[in-house]
Parts: structure tokens; C-alpha cells; sequence
């Protein structure tokens, strides 16, 4: 059954001198149970569309049922049954008050749902343990450490159980070790109480861990969505990186030389070196060495990767997730490379 | 109800926070404490006349002295407001089921509490110094001036949270401030000022609202300066309190 069901949600913004159209026209659906990612570079409408699911925007356009309430007739409803953790890291923080106790904020935002008494305590206690805060129930939220703080912050929107929980950033700004360990509460968030997770992030690696299925939102809407596999199989296919002799000039020549090759989809060529998309790239590859040896350019290095969903994102919006640099300064090799070589 | 309900939540919550924080409580009071004794003696030498009668400066002075204590006191609250959006807290409240304007309604109450306990002891106080006041005026002053304190700490929690900057939002409260408070007559009777002067003097509401409280200090209850000074707190509050709120319910923030 779809937990979240919305159907042409946009929003936009109006200033004195121009209309922005942030969200323009979002469609997705998500089933009970699933963890999706949403990811988007910087101003792609990520965030105006998780502020529209969580009722902290009103959309212009569009309708969405959330958690089993309409989210423009029922806000309210709509609010009891989500919980909501946001970004932690920008231009206002995730949700706890520096001089706050850790326990006195789990109290009053149990209170704040209307639980309160022994359930109030039994609850904040049960996720004091299960998201490891043992023993800082006393401190202020000012001495926690970051992964500690963030932990809390993720402990505040789940004391009301809620069914759907949406999770802005969760790991940003985290070292990787607490990032990894909010990944096992966040995948034990839907094993052990069975709750929908839909998350935004930064972090291909992230989404390729946690999530289910991944949307992809660019200039107001989806682009793509699936499996993250399927998407790397749909869009992508494997990523050849041939450094060239010569630098610019040589990586010029190349290109020229493979951009009408049967077997190439995508070529690219930045800071000497020439990048491809290839179908089954393994068989590929000779068949384009034969052409570039023909002709004598010498190659330093060659790259062959499966592609990652760094390599969707970048085919499908010509950003990177990770820095929102442009296209070219990013095409470093990924780590998870099949062949790499000198001649 | 639910919104006295999740006000009291709001406020309880707010109250443990400056309990914890009594510091800025003192920090508030100085000022007033410290015009009082430093610039209080200074009336003193003034004729009686002047100061509306009653022979007694710190009838005159003690109402003014709480206006201006409610006047800062209130319209800085909206610092507080900006910090807590900044930390993300205000966000967190609006995606809960917690009535939108009890967000706004229990910190108001706060802080209207921490101005009548601020103003007690400003009270004895001025007793200390010579003030010589009836109960009954002592506590229609603190009615006013919890209108007062109503009406600004709502405007000035929607201002915080519109403007969303402590840059931005320090000046721009000087300078609404500043004037309104020289031109109500706290210091010293504005009847001392040239004709223009107390002209435009009667654009300031807070002029209306001491000088209702000044004749209640001397003992006058009934008569039209004291309806005067009733009409314009009261509705100076459901104004300000009404805009203030407009901006804590509306759908995005």
C-alpha cells in the first residue's frame, strides 16, 4: 500500500522582481516498508518538496496523500502520523536546543503528541537505548558530540512511532563511523518496527546502502527512479577513462577519433583525459584501443568501472551529487574499478 | 483546549530554559534600577508642579521606569525566536500536531511572566528610594504594563522570525524604540517640551499608557486620561497580538 502518494506538487516562489518555479510538478509513490532516497544537487527542489510532504509548505499546485491523510485538507492528521528529522547542517540546524536536557527534549516532544506520564519515560528511555544515549540523559544538548546530537535528533522524531519518517541529510557532517552506524539504525528502523523511510542525502554511497529505491529530482522534477541498480543499469552503462599522451590536445584528438564509434553513448573529454559510456564495456574496450592505436595516440592509463550513481546523476543532470562542480572536475576514477593498466 | 494546553507545554518549556539562564532576569532589571537611582534624585529638585502634582517625584518617574522596563524587556524577545529557528527548534515544533500559535502564545507568556517579577522588585525598590504609592495603582500598573508587554513580544517574535537575522533585527528595533520611548514622556513630562514637541508626542502610545498609570499613582481611577490609557493598551495588545499571530499560523515559515 503507498504511504505517500503525490501527484504534480510544485511550488513556487514569487519575489518582487521574478517568479522562481522550485518544484514543478512532482509525482512519486511510496509503498509501506520501503527506504527511498531522494536525492538532487543544490537547488533542484529536494528540500522545497520534503518541506511540501511534511506540511512546512503550502504547494501552489498538486495533491499528495501522506500517511493515509490528505496533506492540503488534513495537515494535521498528517502531522501525527510522520516524524521528521532535518538537516542538521546550513542554514538552521536539526531541532535541539543547546541548553536543553537530552531527556528533557524527549519528554516534551513526547509531550508535544500528547503522550505523557510513565509513557512519556518508558518511551524516551526505550530510545535512549536503542539509538545508544545511555548515560547522557542529564547532559545538555550543547555537550553532546555530533553523532551523539544527531542520534538525539533522530530519537525526537520517532518518539511518537510514527509509521513514515523523513530524514533530511541524516548522516551529513557525520565522521564516517557514526555515518555507518546511523546507517544500521536507520536499516533497523524498518526490520525491527517496520517503518517507511523516505530520506534525502548527499551521499551515493548512502542511497546504494540504505535505500530500496532512489528518486531523482533535478530542475523541479523527477528524473529518474528505481532500484539503484536499475537505474545504473538503465541509464549508465560502464565508464571507460583513457588518459591520453599529449594532454589537452591529444585528448581532443582522441575524442574526435571515438565520438562516432557504434559502441560509445556519452564521451567527454576534460584535463587530458577522455571519458566514455560504454555498453559492456569489457568487450568494448579493444575494439576502441584498435582505433586509437590505428591512429597512434598513446594512452597512459585506462580506467574500466561499473558504473555508480554518481555516473546516473551525472548522465542524467550534468552535476555531481557531491559538490554540484560541473562536469570535468569530477570524472576522477572510482575505487570500485574492474581493470586499470599502463602501456 | 488544546491551545491552552500546548501553551502551558510551550511555556513550561520556556521557563525551564530562562530558569536556567537567570542571569538575563538581573541583566534586565539594572537598567531601570540604575535610572532610578542615579536620575530619580535628579527629580527631585524639580517643583511639584511639573511633575503633575502629587509633590511626590517617584510617582512620576516609577510609571515611566516600567513602561520603559516593558518596552526593552519585550521588544528584544524576537532575539531569542531567531536563535531558536536557527537551531532548527521552531521547524521541529511546526511538524508536530502542536497548535501553530501556542508556539508564539507560551513564550508571550513567559515573558510576561518574567516582566511582573521584574517589575515587583522595581517597585520595592522605588519604595526604598521614597516612592509612595497606593496597592490598587501599583497593581493597575502591572496590568498595563502586561498589555504592553503582550502586544510587543508577539510583534517582535513574528519580527525575529521574519527577519531571521540578529543583524538585522537589533537595529531595526532601536529604531522603532528609541523614538517611541522619547517621545512618551519616561523620563521627564513631556507638558516641559515646546508646543510641537508634545504634538507629535501624541503619535507614541506608550505617552497615553504612563500617563493613565501616572494617575493611578496619584490616586485618580476614574476619568477619560485613564480610558484613554485602557483603550490604547488594550487595543495596541490585540493588534500587535493578531499580526504576531498571523505570522506563526500561516502555512510557511
Amino acid at each position: 500500500m503507498a504511504i505517500i502518494e503525490a501527484r504534480g506538487l510544485a511550488r513556487t516562489f514569487k519575489s518582487r522582481k521574478r517568479t522562481v518555479e522550485a518544484v514543478r510538478g512532482v509525482d512519486l509513490t511510496v509503498s509501506e516498508g520501503e527506504i527511498v532516497g531522494f536525492l538532487g544537487p543544490n537547488g533542484a527542489g529536494k528540500t522545497t518538496t520534503l518541506r511540501m510532504l511534511t506540511t512546512l509548505l503550502k504547494p501552489t499546485a498538486g495533491m499528495a496523500m501522506v500517511a493515509g491523510a490528505d496533506l492540503l485538507s488534513n495537515p494535521l492528521e498528517v502531522r501525527k502520523k510522520i516524524g521528521y528529522v532535518p538537516q542538521a547542517i546550513g542554514e538552521t540546524m536539526g531541532g535541539t536546543d543547546p541548553s536543553c536536557l537530552v531527556i528533557e527534549e524527549l519528554l516534551d516532544q513526547a509531550a508535544l503528541y500528547r503522550i505523557g506520564g510513565t509513557e512519556a519515560r518508558q518511551r524516551a528511555e526505550r530510545l535512549i537505548g536503542q539509538l545508544e544515549l545511555t548515560g547522557l540523559e542529564q547532559r545538555l544538548v550543547k555537550t553532546l558530540s555530533g553523532g551523539q546530537r544527531r542520534r538525539l535528533e533522530i530519537a525526537l522524531g520517532l518518539v511518537h512511532r510514527p509509521p513514515l519518517v523523513f530524514l533530511d541529510e541524516p548522516t551529513t557532517g557525520l565522521d564516517p563511523q557514526s555515518r555507518s552506524n546511523l546507517w544500521e539504525h536507520i536499516t533497523r528502523l524498518r526490520s525491527d518496527l517496520g517503518t517507511t523511510v523516505f530520506l534525502t542525502t548527499h551521499y551515493l554511497e548512502e542511497a546504494d546502502v540504505l535505500c530500496d529505491r532512489v528518486f531523482i529530482i533535478d530542475h523541479g522534477v523527477i528524473a529518474a527512479e528505481g532500484t539503484p541498480d536499475e537505474l545504473k543499469r538503465r541509464i549508465s552503462g560502464d565508464v571507460v577513462t583513457l588518459r591520453v599522451a599529449g594532454g589537452d590536445h591529444g585528448a581532443t584528438v582522441a575524442r574526435k577519433l571515438l565520438a562516432d564509434h557504434p559502441v560509445v553513448r556519452e564521451i567527454s573529454a576534460a584535463d587530458g583525459s577522455l571519458k566514455l559510456t560504454v555498453e559492456h564495456g569489457e568487450q568494448a574496450l579493444p575494439a576502441l584501443l584498435r582505433v586509437l592505436d590505428a591512429a597512434g595516440v598513446t594512452l597512459e592509463s585506462i580506467n574500466l568501472s561499473r558504473p555508480t550513481l554518481d555516473d546516473v546523476f551525472l548522465t542524467l543532470t550534468g552535476r555531481s551529487l557531491r559538490d554540484d562542480s560541473p562536469v570535468g572536475q569530477v570524472t576522477a576514477p572510482e575505487p570500485e574499478s574492474a581493470a586499470a593498466g599502463k602501456e | 483546549m488544546s491551545f491552552i494546553r500546548d501553551t502551558m507545554l510551550v511555556f513550561r518549556r520556556q521557563e525551564r530554559l530562562a530558569l536556567r539562564q537567570p542571569a538575563w532576569v538581573i541583566i534586565g532589571l539594572t537598567q531601570p534600577i540604575l535610572y532610578l537611582a542615579l536620575f530619580g534624585p535628579l527629580l527631585k529638585g524639580l517643583p511639584g508642579a511639573a511633575l503633575g502634582g502629587g509633590g511626590n517625584a517617584y510617582r512620576f518617574f516609577v510609571p515611566g521606569l516600567l513602561i520603559q522596563l516593558a518596552l526593552f524587556g519585550s521588544t528584544f524577545v524576537g532575539f531569542a525566536i531567531i536563535s531558536d529557528w536557527r537551531s532548527g527548534v521552531i521547524e521541529r515544533f511546526r511538524v508536530t500536531p502542536v497548535n501553530r500559535l501556542a508556539i508564539m502564545a507560551g513564550r508571550v507568556l513567559r515573558d510576561v511572566v518574567t516582566l511582573v517579577v521584574q517589575a515587583a522588585v522595581l517597585v520595592v525598590v522605588g519604595v526604598a528610594f521614597g516612592l509612595r504609592a497606593p496597592l490598587p495603582a501599583v497593581l493597575i500598573g502591572f496590568v498595563f504594563i502586561m498589555f504592553v508587554a503582550i502586544g510587543l513580544a508577539s510583534v517582535s517574535y513574528a519580527t525575529g522570525l521574519l527577519v531571521k537575522s540578529e543583524d538585522a533585527f537589533a537595529p531595526l528595533i532601536n529604531t522603532v524604540v528609541v523614538p517611541l520611548l522619547l517621545l512618551s514622556g519616561i523620563f521627564l513630562p513631556l507638558t516641559l517640551g515646546p508646543g510641537w514637541l508634545q504634538g507629535i508626542a501624541r503619535i507614541s502610545p506608550f505617552r497615553y499608557i504612563i500617563d493613565a498609570m501616572r494617575q493611578a499613582y496619584l490616586g485618580h481611577y476614574f476619568n477619560t486620561i485613564m480610558i484613554e490609557g485602557i483603550a490604547v493598551a488594550v487595543g495596541m495588545a490585540v493588534l500587535f497580538l493578531w499580526l504576531g499571530s498571523r505570522v506563526f499560523v500561516q502555512e510557511n515559515a
